[in-house]
């Protein structure tokens, strides 16, 4: 046999091996049998098995993020397929590098309503940066490549194969990665350097700067965040980060406001809403960020760093928009302002971060703690102190609710890649196997799904990967008994009726995670917090903590929806106050 | 006309002085990879996201069958042609987008197949019409005639309202294909 013909099946090993890819988190069935066999026979990749595909796809986000590499998943036809498509829809709104590989019916059964046949690239059309369904062995190995071209590169996202079983069995000649690159699709990585010059006029003219990260600077890669450090030590301005930028600049240091949004600070919402110049960079201006949009930053000149042109002007109007990956912008910017040799307005950035420092007082995260009941805000902070006393390298992965936005505004980051949660699609389910994942990319880590008591059961099914891979993930549930963030919209917008957002018939954590043949652990009155805390960190091995904390407890402040950026809560609203307008009500 | 938009860089609202809320209708000009599949991403995109289709024409344009031109008129404000036109550019097998609305003088044409039945006076009025038209005739019996007529969409929509003023009709359009004026040409 001539080394360059194999089998579809095994060219899907093999390009993946020459893609540089050590772990696929998959799930086997009839269309996908082939590829598990090819499997079978090398040991060149690790195949994790993952107990939902949806799950797969999660682990493979969680892996993707703190690693910078693409996540590949591996799931059958018809329902191993459809039960993917959350997670493809997750990666997508998140830009996660993600290629997945779906077996399909043969090729002569497609469209015949055949056994688990589902029409996988219609229905991933629109959940997929792009997908390919190869009909043609020859054109396998050049496809994988390029799917791994366009997960990765420009804007990331999630890519799909579907494989026809016929084409996974026939026999074809493989080609090496050189291929890749598509030849039509390049996204401009580099800024045009007048729109850079135009940028640094505006900031150094600024009175009252402010930069405005996101996800798109963690996408960059690592350099990408010192440099944004560099920059915003060196100009002294004041830099907020969105829920997914958190940790592109070091939570730790004088010129971080904290996120901002709709559980953002006091002073990062304020110092949006009066700046004078915005620069925003790998951020696109969703609506958690702004808020009412005709209210948003509305003295402020903008301008828009971003690789995917079609992020600007999607929502807010900016005055600069400039094409390009923000790592390159950075160091641009960083150059054109050391060679300007000018700074900003002394006594004007002298009033600005008086300003900051006003609201700044407000303290806006802190909250009462009560001897009798654990504050889940407490709960977050006690973990993060501990975890920093403990000082192996920590990545936290969250489930959605109000224990995400807790652990947004208590857990400080100072490296990218250490936070994984679901942003775009706020998907609960995502925080457990994405902890998978992220364990797997990273063996010596501590990884901990901050998670609550309802979105863990979305896919609790994964303790069993866990278990069966030996990963000791913690699982620190912040159990308030209540879908806690839908019941605080409740008692703001529906005034109070709590109407099926109460976790009923829960089951006893301890016992599950005994089930699962993992430690269990409960917390129950402040004064245990700290002892369960040490027990989960101490174990080798998985851990569940089951955090019994505060029911009534709301998350703020808050931008209540359709609201400025002006207009916060900070805590409970008074008595016979409406919080929400009719306009406001209608909104997510 | 905004300044803003042209080709290469997004447009920046300063050029804009105010941003434009009147909507407009625009043509474009979409050169993608003749591949299964190319134009449900294509019209997906804008069932997906909201977006209207006035019209869609589609053919390969290459001699070797393996680039497609899709003619699109869509209508919206300022702000959603701009997206119109990011999003597109955002799809794997799209090679480039040109809204020819904004690019500048371009010829657009349309063509129409309109049954007409009618009889005596209605007939003969129907055929003095298409020949004010320029249409032509493509088929007869004795109580129809089918007229084949092209030209801009709304010569095409005056022909046919006035058919219907004599009688049943049926009417086949093409949509708009579209092309710039001038010497250069689209690479594809
Ligand atoms: C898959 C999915 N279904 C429904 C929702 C709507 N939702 C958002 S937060 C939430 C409650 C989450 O409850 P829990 O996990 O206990 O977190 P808590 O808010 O109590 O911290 C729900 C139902 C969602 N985000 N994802
Ligand atoms: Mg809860």
């Amino acid at each position: 046999m001539s080394t360059k013909q194999m089998t579809g099946a095994e060219m899907v090993i093999k390009s993946l091996a020459d893609q540089g890819v050590d772990v696929v988190f998959g799930y086997p069935g009839g269309a996908v049998l082939p590829i598990y066999d090819a499997l079978f026979k090398q040991n060149h990749i690790r195949h994790i098995l993952v107990r939902h595909e949806q799950g797969a796809v999660h682990a493979a986000e969680g892996y993707a993020r703190s690693t910078g590499k693409p996540g590949v998943v591996l799931v059958t036809s018809g329902p191993g397929a459809t039960n993917a498509v959350t997670g493809l829809t997750d990666a997508l709104m998140d830009s996660i590098p993600i290629v997945c590989l779906t077996g399909q019916v043969p090729t002569h059964l497609i469209g015949n309503d055949a056994f688990q046949e589902c029409d996988t690239t219609g229905i991933t059309r629109p959940c997929t940066k792009h997908n390919y369904l190869v009909k043609d062995v020859n054109k396998l190995s050049r496809t994988v490549h390029e799917a791994f071209y366009v997960a990765t590169s420009g804007r990331p996202g999630p890519v799909v194969i579907d494989l026809p079983k016929d084409v996974q069995f026939a026999t074809g000649t493989y080609e090496m990665p050189k291929s890749a690159a598509h030849k039509t699709y390049k996204p401009t990585v580099k800024p045009a350097r007048d729109r850079i010059e135009a940028a640094v006029d505006l900031l150094l003219n600024a009175k009252r700067p402010i930069v405005y990260a996101g996800g798109g600077v963690i996408n960059a890669g690592p350099n990408a965040s010192k440099l944004l450090t560099e920059f915003v030590r060196m100009t002294n301005y004041p830099c907020t980060l969105t829920l997914m930028g958190l940790g592109a600049f070091p939570a730790n240091e004088p010129q971080f406001l904290g996120m901002l949004g709709m559980h953002g600070t006091y002073e990062a919402n304020w110092a949006m809403h009066d700046c004078d110049v915005m620069l925003a960079i790998g951020s696109r201006f969703d609506d958690r960020i702004t808020g009412r949009l005709d209210a948003f930053a509305p003295k402020s000149t903008k301008i828009h760093i971003d690789i995917d042109p079609s992020s600007i002007n999607k929502n807010v109007r900016v005055d600069l928009p400039i094409i390009g990956d923000a790592g390159f912008a950075l160091e641009d910017l960083i150059k054109v302002f050391k060679a300007r040799q000018k700074k900003n307005d002394a006594a004007a950035m002298d009033r600005w971060w008086g300003k900051i420092d006003e609201w700044r007082a407000i303290d806006c995260l802190n909250f009462k703690t009560n001897k009798d009941v654990i504050k889940p805000q407490e709960a977050i902070r006690r973990l993060y102190e501990k975890t920093l006393a403990d000082g192996r390298d920590t990545f936290i992965t969250t489930e959605v609710g109000q224990h995400q936005m807790w652990a947004a505004q208590h857990f400080h980051f100072q490296k990218p890649n250490r936070w994984m949660t679901s942003g775009g699609l706020g998907t609960m389910g995502y925080g457990l196997p994405a902890a998978v994942g992220t364990q797997l990319g990273n063996p010596d880590g501590l990884v901990i799904d901050i998670a609550g008591e309802a979105s863990i059961l979305m896919n609790i099914q994964e303790l069993s990967t866990a278990v069966q891979y030996r990963l000791p993930v913690k699982v620190f549930i912040l159990n308030n008994e209540y879908m806690g963030m839908v019941r605080q919209w409740q008692e703001l917008l529906h005034g109070g009726r709590y109407s099926e957002s109460y976790s009923e018939a829960l089951p006893d954590f301890v016992k599950l995670a005994d089930a699962y043949g993992m430690k269990g652990l409960r917390a129950q009155k402040p004064d245990q917090l700290d002892g369960v805390i040490d027990e989960m960190l101490a174990h080798d091995g998985p851990v569940i903590a089951d955090i019994c904390v505060d029911k009534a407890e709301n998350c703020f402040p808050m931008i209540p929806s359709g609201a400025a950026h002006n207009d916060m809560l900070l805590g409970p609203v008074e008595e016979g106050k409406d919080a929400i307008g009719a306009a406001g009500k209608v909104l997510v | 006309m905004a300044k803003s938009g042209t080709v290469g860089q997004p447009g920046a609202a300063y050029t804009f002085v105010k941003s434009d809320q009147s909507v407009r209708r625009h043509t474009f000009a979409v050169i993608v990879d003749n591949e299964p599949g190319v134009l449900a991403r294509v019209i997906g995109l804008f069932s997906g996201r909201g977006y209207n289709i006035e019209s869609l024409t589609v053919s390969t344009v290459t001699e070797d069958e393996s680039v497609s031109r899709i003619n699109i008129v869509t209508t919206g404000t300022e702000m959603i042609i701009e997206q119109i036109k990011a999003q597109l550019e955002r799809l794997i097998p799209v090679h480039n987008v040109h809204d020819l609305t904004l690019e500048g003088a371009h010829v657009e044409v349309e063509l129409a197949l309109v049954k007409v039945r009618a009889k005596d006076h209605n007939r003969r009025e129907s055929l003095r019409i298409a020949d004010v038209f320029q249409a032509k005739v493509a088929d007869t019996t004795l109580e129809s005639f089918v007229f084949q007529i092209e030209g801009t969409t709304d010569k095409v929509d005056s022909f046919i309202e006035l058919m219907r003023a004599l009688g049943d009709t049926e009417i086949a359009r093409s949509g708009v294909i579209a092309i710039a004026r001038g010497a250069g040409v689209v690479e594809v």
